[in-house]
């Protein structure tokens, strides 16, 4: 007799299934981290030796750290906005008793699915008959276009996860509004605040289509490096800044995962 | 202070979701430091009564006056009132200090006499000790404690309670009633209670209103409304009750003559105008007002004969349902254990005569 149960009996096919599709998934991306340490100018096998000094150019580089800052305050500047937004519609559509309340969250949560080439050039249309000069803001509004649904999404769980007799009890016990607001509801949502700013954070940050179609003369990074892709010689220092953005961006996002969940334990717990 | 007889009144209250009203036209007074429960099945307006009390839902129309000033156009925040919710709403990024003190910011109260009063607070709910710890760290029963302690540190002049016993097991929520009495009649605050437990009103209760539909069916005492109910609905939800239909064929002297199918002619006193000659009514009793016997009690006393179907043991007491020609369903009779022990076993089938005195006959008008 077989012991195992049904569902833990081991099945070669889908094991050797599951490995394959983690490696179509990430062997490609680990090219990165390993030609930005081998020390030849053209990204082919067989490997030469190690070097960091494609690390030393990089850090070297000017215009690549003003389109680094560029990238930074356009994000930062962005995912805030975004997160605000957000917050107040999330709270909105989850505390209220709002008439056709589905088809308002729907159209807010619409620009996930339009095609961002389609937004960009529309957005653009738009900014250039309004008058308005391309440059970083344009693109850091057109992000905070894109984010506003992600940061809908993370926040409407968070506000779903919550009772609201929380912020009924504190009005019972004197609290107007906005004293409700901050010493019970931000508190309460804090973690989902940040996942959400964090989350925006990396949207934003490697955004391409939205910087390239709204951007004046100062590159975000992806831009830049885009540029960059036209010059050889260039590639290796692309290839460590990348390398860079892969580390970070991997801890943001399981920063962000890790207090998402640290979050609804919470609330769960509270009740 | 005004006229103590209506601290808290509600006039002509109703309120509208959409095309569902959930309480119709209710209206009644509650003195000031009653224990006053709204009692009732799921869906009959009770929590909104209460919600509207609080000022967490608006009348659709009529009135609510705590202590004689109308309350409509005062918010949640500046009410005389506060209230203890279902799942108690313990803040989870508080401790129990930080919990029990979050109202009393509003109060203008001075930091050392805040400390002081938290501390008192805790010892009146009995959870001294308890201040650092945070709502994951309590039991139900103790969540309860800090909702209760949070809400009477304001002292407010009505508390409201939204059925604070429910999610508790048996043991404890027997405890915590006690507790509440006492609780109540120590700090003297008007309480509202809202529960679907009957067993719990009448515990409780100075007076209960019963409510079905948004309506209130009854306001009275508990012992009013388990002795005297005014239709077979409240009758039917406190407590059980055997009906029976009846014809009156006459009134005299205060006393009703009646044709009942199965339990014959009978009298009973007539109280309510509803009791008149060739009236369709309902005559009802309660199980332990019959008493069971294998002989035909003394002819002075009102009987009739029937077959003893079945029987439930409950431990304390038992229930015997003996079913009478005429009647639709069997009636039930209760006995307790020391009223069974002396007779000898009764077996099922056989036949038995019930018996009962004529003030323990119930009038009730037909629906």
């Amino acid at each position: 007799m077989n012991e195992v149960a049904y569902i833990d009996r081991p099945n070669r096919p889908l094991y050797f299934y599951a490995i394959l599709y983690l490696a179509f998934l990430y062997i490609p991306v680990l090219f990165l981290p390993l030609f930005s340490f081998n020390d030849n100018i053209y990204i082919a096998f067989p490997l030469k030796g190690f070097t960091t000094q494609w690390y030393v150019t990089m850090f070297n580089d000017q215009p690549m750290w003003a389109a680094l800052n560029n990238s930074l305050r356009v994000a930062c500047v962005s995912s805030a906005i975004a997160t605000l937004l957000g917050l107040f519609g999330a709270k909105a559509v989850t505390r209220y008793r709002i008439p056709g309340v589905k088809p308002i969250i729907f159209v807010i949560m619409l620009p996930m699915v339009v095609p961002l080439i389609i937004m960009g050039v529309a957005l653009l249309i738009l900014v250039t008959r309004l008058g308005f000069n391309l440059s970083l803001y344009t693109i850091a509004m057109a992000h905070v276009l894109i984010s506003v649904p992600f940061a809908m999404a993370t926040l409407m769980s968070r506000f779903e996860g919550f009772d609201p007799s929380m912020e009924e009890a504190s009005s019972d016990l004197g609290a107007g509004p906005w004293s409700t607001f901050w010493r019970v509801t931000l508190p309460m949502v804090a973690p989902g605040v940040l996942a959400s700013f964090l989350l925006c954070f990396t949207i934003s940050f490697d955004e391409f289509i939205m910087a390239f179609f709204l951007g004046g003369t100062d590159p975000t990074l992806p831009i830049f490096i885009w540029g960059q892709l036209r010059f050889p010689q260039r590639l290796p220092g692309v290839l460590a800044l990348g390398s860079l953005i892969l580390v970070i961006s991997f801890v943001l996002v399981f920063f962000s995962l890790w207090l998402r969940r640290l979050g609804v334990e919470d609330t769960k717990s509270g009740i | 202070m005004t006229n103590n007889d209506s601290f808290v009144s509600l006039v002509d209250v109703s309120k509208h979701f959409g095309s569902v009203v959930a309480v119709d036209h209710l209206s009644f007074t509650i003195d000031s430091g009653e224990f006053f429960s709204l009692l009732g099945p799921s869906g009959c307006g009770k929590t909104t009564v209460l919600r509207m009390l609080g000022g967490f839902e608006s009348p659709t129309t009529g009135e609510i006056y705590v202590d004689s000033a109308p309350m409509s156009e005062v918010p949640p925040h500046h009410r005389p009132t506060n209230m203890v919710f279902q799942n108690y709403a313990i803040f989870p990024h508080l401790n129990v200090r930080a919990n029990i003190a979050y109202g009393l910011r509003y109060d203008k109260i001075e930091k050392a006499e805040v400390t002081r009063r938290v501390e008192e607070a805790l010892e009146m709910v009995k959870l001294p000790g308890f201040g650092e710890r945070r709502s994951n760290e309590l039991s139900g029963g103790q969540r309860q404690r800090v909702a209760l302690a949070r809400a009477l540190i304001k002292r407010p002049k009505v508390l409201l309670l939204d059925e604070p016993l429910g999610a508790l097991d048996k043991k404890l929520r027997e405890e915590m009633q006690l507790e509440l009495r006492a609780l109540q009649e120590s700090v003297g605050i008007t309480f509202i209670f809202v529960t679907h437990d009957q067993e719990e009103a009448l515990t409780l209760s100075t007076r209960i209103a019963v409510m079905a539909r948004g309506k209130a069916l009854q306001v009275a005492s508990p012992k009013d409304l388990y002795n005297r109910p005014v239709s077979v609905e409240v009758a039917d939800f406190i407590g059980q009750m055997n009906f029976v239909e009846a014809q009156v064929i006459d009134v005299r002297n205060g006393e009703a003559v009646l044709d009942t199918g199965g339990l014959g002619k009978i009298t009973a006193p007539a109280n309510s105008d509803f009791v008149h000659k060739d009236a369709a009514i309902i005559v009802a009793i309660r199980p332990e007002k019959l008493l069971l016997s294998a002989e035909r009690w003394p002819e002075s006393q009102a009987a009739v004969q029937g077959t003893l179907k079945t029987s439930a043991y409950l431990g304390d007491r038992n229930y015997f349902y003996v079913s009478v020609d005429g009647c639709e369903k069997p009636l039930a009779v209760a006995a307790t254990e020391a009223e069974v022990s002396g007779e000898q076993p009764l077996d099922h089938e056989s036949t038995v005569w019930l018996s009962w005195a004529d003030n323990a006959l119930i009038l009730l008008p037909r629906d």
